[in-house]
């Protein structure tokens, strides 16, 4: 199908995309690799006047080395991402759950930021975000601000960005040393998670010492299987606390119903796929 | 000229026609550029069934680029009725079909109107602003409740939602005893319904028109299978002499049944062209594509079978509803009729009745999707039969084998009426097993129950055959369908040796043009490369019936052979001529005619040229070699085999993953042992496809859900497993070629066999029936017995991601 018509501005800086943004008011559009919005365009479900590319924005592109924390340019695609030296030892769960995205095309075009900018629960980078504590920079005409993901995700598509500002960086505490698997659960290769879950583990001395859970598309923001994280903390690192903990996953979350799977069977999976990704983070 | 040594036919030749279509060096329809050409855009209705109440295109007339606005009120004097060339009773109910709604609308996709502009985006922009008032009427969705007294109507007119119904019966054709008694006396009967789930053909290229109309002729350019049937029907329905039609079928991207279709499009286009006196192109998105071009399957099917206790199967009662959708389109009504002489498959039912009704729904119109009727006959018999084999509590296989037509019984008529030339299932079926492990996969799934594993293992076996080479013309015409089932081919020996083989088949895909150069190799004793095929334009093919069905070996293959061996009839005269000895002296080996019991010789070269010139011809032999033949089969051929599949499905999510993977089949001879193979690739994933992925899915308001990539499911390489392909070679009686047709045997044989190894995995946990696409979410709740209900929004896909399933409903009727 083919798009509506609209305005294309390339900006060469943060500063010149944020006054394209405010001088395009509710009608303008940020495009980072184009890999959802190009789709929602063509299918005329969203029909902007001006298209803000990112694509010029260097500066956003990359990972950087932030002390406690990694410092991740919203234009580094998930390829990047995946084969970033520092993301690989202090951020795993987020390569791991990157892996897990479409196919290299859309790996080599589509973006951190992108997805979590885009916010569908059904993305695979909302639910490690939400784990690992990662916290947005959001840049707007009135300057900086940071939000905690816990905060940044409001509903279905839908964040704490204003319409004016951009997702620049986001902050991604270093869990150096963790275990941790992402368990993709989809019908075939290319597709997004019916359900995913997210884990990250430090076990020490046998006992898990702590313990991250999110979950991809079990409600309209990712969710914080905080009952499991609970039952884990201070258990021995065995089959049996794992197999417990897991009965909790659906606790709190608000799964959709669709073709894929009903409410009764995402609710089902996110336990046993929480049993799996909490012993695969258990032993890598 | 170089005699060819080894024989061409049996050689893996890579295609000829791949590097071109491969680099994007050829020409898709949607590639023509016409010096002036229009764009035309087509609006959909997003209802499934209303009453239009008004249309208006002020607006849309006004927009930049546009020329022209038009409804169906516009065209209803000019664009006839869309055929459907195969009434399959005296009585059948067919309503009008226009190709542009007038009044109603029937199906969600249904053209309301059109606009032609400059540009194609003008075009398509301008279709927001044309104003349609629908007055809602009762969608007809579901087979069962379509067909109650008090049903609601798709078309109040014909009075009944049962197109027609139709029955084969054993005791009245003669070929068998009375299925109903049988199953009286019977001492064990299984009874079982299937769904057959509906299917988009999903061909990769979408479809495409361009034409060009001058004031002494028209030319059509369309991603058709079928350019002689569809100059047939365009003269047919809208009255345009037939010699002043040219449709040329350029590089086709893959039909599968799909491009077997006269097209609505392919006739607005036309009619716009003609009043505009510019040409006019139309080309789909994938969308529009799912929402309007026909779907396939959508059965629901009631299996009765009876047997003995000790295996033997006595009776076979089929009872089907056929879901047609809104109109009868080009072969619909056939489609399901050509399983009846499938169902009882490989074995020797002594009694059998099979009955359809052909129902209509507000639905997408279904037609021929690869196989046509005989996936679902393989399916129903090859689940029935491992249900019978669980009720009677022996190995399916060994059930199988008690049943089915022995290798010396061939040639054998089966209790459908047709006669079986040759095969060989013992021989499949033995391969098979050695490949696949049978008896150590047995011993490890038994090991899996009884350890309570949560990944259980399950083997699924199909021992199919099918029917290939459409069509005896007589035993069509017999079946009421309005065409013959022959094929044509011409040779032309140009002056410097080469050859131009013209053939009436139209490839899309399947690589005529490589195996037919083999045949005629072999035949002519000249050099594969030096033959030139031509194809798909009827002012260079002339005569044809196009390619579907797995026709094109098995009849246009053998029209081949014989228009060679016209041509070698009179070289041979003309050599005997020129040699100066009698005819019957003369030898034809590897290009070149020799005299027996001497040493001269004269190459096919030079006969052709001494026939070009004719200098020296024979008295009353006309200059030239060229020659042509038609074809027309005794009888059809039959591909069989066996594949077994072995599945592990997660007790625990209900996911099932393809462990391995054996088919040996048994097509006849093979011309290109490359080609086979990749038709077999190609088919099996197309029938896993139906299995584990595939289903056009619509809402309760009539809404297609699933109407882009992203929710039906096609699956990718990665998604499919590793194929062990084997085959027997039996050759077919039928034909002088020995061939009996591979383009759609791997999907007929493929879906039961996968089902089947599910329902085996997980049987002893109570399952009898997965319905499919067999989803992990449908494993998973027959397993915990959760009852079904399978909402219809489709999950999150593509690039649209959950966007998708929340604006399904929107984008129901979206261009
Ligand atoms: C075939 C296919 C399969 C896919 N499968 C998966 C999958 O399995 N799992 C998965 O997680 N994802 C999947 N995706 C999505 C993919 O990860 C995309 O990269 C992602 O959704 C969007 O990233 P993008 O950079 O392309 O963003 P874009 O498409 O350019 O933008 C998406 C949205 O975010 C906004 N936006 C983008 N960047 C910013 C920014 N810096 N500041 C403010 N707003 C911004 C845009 O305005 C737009 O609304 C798939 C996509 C496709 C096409």
């Amino acid at each position: 199908m083919i798009p509506a018509e609209f305005d294309y501005v390339a900006p060469a800086t943060v500063d010149e995309a944020v006054r394209a943004l405010a001088a395009g008011g509710e009608d303008a559009k940020v495009m980072a690799g184009g890999q959802s919005l190009i789709p929602v365009l063509r299918m005329r479900l969203a029909v902007p006047t001006v298209v803000v590319d990112l694509s010029g924005l260097t500066e956003l592109t990359g990972v950087h080395d932030d002390g406690d924390s990694l410092r991740i340019g919203a234009m580094t695609t998930h390829y990047e991402v995946q084969r970033d030296p520092l993301v690989r030892e202090h951020a795993r769960l987020l390569r791991l759950a990157t892996d897990t995205v479409a196919d290299p095309q859309v790996r080599h075009r589509g973006t951190f930021g992108g997805s979590l900018a885009h916010a569908d629960p059904a993305g695979d980078l909302l639910a490690p975000a939400l784990a690992l504590d990662a916290v947005m920079v959001c840049v707007g005409p009135s300057g900086t601000r940071e939000v905690p993901a816990a905060e940044f995700f409001v509903d279905y598509f839908t964040t704490a960005l204003a319409p004016d500002e951009l997702l620049t960086h986001v902050k991604v505490p270093k869990l150096t040393g963790w275990g941790a698997h992402y368990e993709k659960f989809n019908r075939v290769a290319q597709a997004w998670s019916i359900v995913g879950v997210a884990a990250a583990l430090r076990v020490s001395g046998g006992r898990i010492a702590d313990a991250r859970v999110g979950l991809t598309n079990m409600g309209p923001t990712p969710v914080r299987a905080r009952g499991v994280e609970e039952a884990l903390i201070g258990q021995p690192a065995t089959a049996e606390s794992i197999t417990s903990a897991a009965t909790r996953a659906a606790e709190g979350a608000d799964p959709p119903s669709d073709g894929n799977a009903d409410a009764e069977y995402r609710s089902h999976l996110a336990r046993v796929l929480t049993e799996r990704a909490v012993t695969a983070a258990v032993s890598a | 000229m170089t005699a060819t040594v080894e024989p061409e036919v049996g050689k893996a030749r890579r295609r000829k026609e791949d590097a071109r279509l491969i680099t994007g060096a050829t020409r898709w329809t949607d590639n023509l550029q016409l010096t002036g050409m229009l764009h035309m855009a087509l609006l959909r209705s997003p209802v499934a069934h209303a009453r239009i109440t008004s249309i208006d295109v002020t607006e849309a007339v006004k927009m930049p680029g546009v020329l022209v606005v038009l409804t169906g009120q516009d065209l209803a004097a000019e664009q006839g009725s869309l055929p459907c060339a195969w009434p399959i009773t005296e009585d059948m109910l067919a309503p009008p079909a226009p190709s542009l709604a007038v009044d109603r609308v029937n199906f969600a996709g249904e053209a309301v109107a059109l606009v032609v502009a400059r540009s194609a985006a003008e075009a398509h922009d301008a279709l927001s602003l044309i104003d349609v008032d629908y007055e809602d009427l009762p969608v007809v969705l579901d087979l069962e409740s379509a067909i109650a007294d008090d049903a609601d109507l798709v078309h109040p007119d014909l009075g009944s939602n049962k197109s027609a119904t139709w029955v084969f019966d054993s005791a009245d054709a003669g070929t068998g005893s009375d299925v109903d008694q049988t199953i009286a006396d019977a001492e064990v009967v299984v009874e079982r319904t299937f769904r057959q789930q509906r299917l988009i053909p999903a061909f990769m290229e979408p479809r495409s028109v361009v034409v060009d109309p001058s004031p002494d002729s028209v030319t059509m350019w369309s991603a058709t299978q079928v350019p002689h049937i569809l100059r047939w029907m365009l003269a047919a329905v809208l009255g345009i002499p037939e010699q002043q039609i040219r449709v040329i079928a350029p590089d086709v991207g893959g039909g599968f049944g799909g491009k077997l279709q006269v097209t609505p499009e392919e006739v607005l286009t036309l009619l716009v062209a003609r009043r505009l006196g510019k040409p006019v192109k139309w080309t789909e998105s994938r969308t529009e594509s799912m929402l309007s071009a026909h779907h396939g399957r959508d059965q629901l099917q009631r299996i009765t079978i009876s047997a003995r206790r000790d295996g033997t199967v006595t009776g076979l009662k089929v009872d089907l509803l056929a879901d047609m959708g809104a109109y009868l389109r080009l072969v619909s009504p056939g489609v399901p009729i050509l399983g009846a002489f499938m169902f009882n498959a490989i074995y020797k039912f002594p009694a059998y009745r099979f009955t359809c009704t052909n129902v209509f729904t507000t639905k997408v119109p279904t037609d021929a999707y690869r196989g046509a009727g005989r996936p679902e006959a393989t399916f129903a018999i090859e689940r029935i039969m491992d249900e019978l084999a669980a009720e009677l509590g022996v190995d399916p296989l060994e059930l199988r084998e008690r049943n089915w037509i022995k290798h010396d019984e061939f040639p054998f008529t089966t209790v459908a009426g047709l006669t079986y030339d040759s095969g060989n299932y013992e021989a499949a079926t033995a391969r098979a097993k050695e490949l696949f492990g049978y008896e150590a996969l047995r011993a490890e799934q038994a090991e899996r129950r009884a350890n309570g594993d949560p990944v259980q293992l399950g083997i699924g076996i199909s021992t199919y055959t099918e029917m290939c080479g459409l069509a005896p013309s007589r035993v069509l015409g017999a079946l009421r369908y309005a065409a013959g089932g022959w094929e044509h081919a011409a040779i032309r020996m140009l002056p410097t040796g080469k050859v131009e083989l013209i053939t009436g088949t139209s490839p899309h895909g399947q690589g005529h043009v490589t195996a037919w150069s083999q045949i005629v190799a072999d035949r002519l004793g000249v050099p594969f490369e030096d033959v030139e095929v031509l194809h798909g334009d009827t002012r260079v093919a002339h005569r044809g019936m196009d390619s579907y069905g797995s026709r094109s070996l098995a009849v246009g293959g053998v029209a081949v052979v014989l228009a060679a061996d016209k041509v070698l009839a009179k070289a041979r005269t003309v050599a005997a001529h020129l040699m100066e000895v009698a005819e019957d002296d003369v030898e034809f080996t590897a290009g070149t005619f020799s005299v027996r019991g001497t040493s001269t010789t004269m190459a096919l070269g030079d006969v052709v040229v001494a026939a070009h010139v004719a200098h020296n011809l024979p008295d009353g032999v006309e200059p030239g070699l060229d020659a042509e033949a038609t074809f027309d089969p005794e009888n059809f051929s039959y591909p069989h085999g066996t594949h077994l599949c072995a599945t592990e499905v997660d007790t625990q999510t209900g996911a099932v993953k393809i462990r391995s993977y054996v088919c040996v089949d048994d097509v006849g001879k093979v011309v290109n042992p490359l080609i086979v193979e990749g038709q077999v690739h190609g088919g099996l994933a197309q029938g896993i496809a139906q299995a584990l992925y595939e289903e056009a899915v619509h809402d309760e308001s009539g809404t297609l859900t699933t109407a882009t990539l992203a929710d039906y499911l096609v699956p990718s390489a990665v998604d499919l497993p590793h194929f062990t392909t084997d085959r027997t070679e039996t050759p077919a009686t039928s034909n002088p070629l020995g061939v009996k047709g591979v383009g759609e045997a791997g999907t007929i044989a493929s879906t039961p066999a996968v089902v089947n190894s599910i329902v085996d995995a997980v049987r002893h946990m109570g399952v009898s029936e997965v319905e499919m696409p067999c989803t992990p979410m449908r494993v998973w709740k027959a397993i915990h017995r959760r009852g079904d209900g399978v909402p219809t929004t489709p999950g999150a896909g593509g690039g649209l991601g959950s966007l998708d399933s929340r604006s399904a409903e929107e984008r129901g009727g979206a261009e």
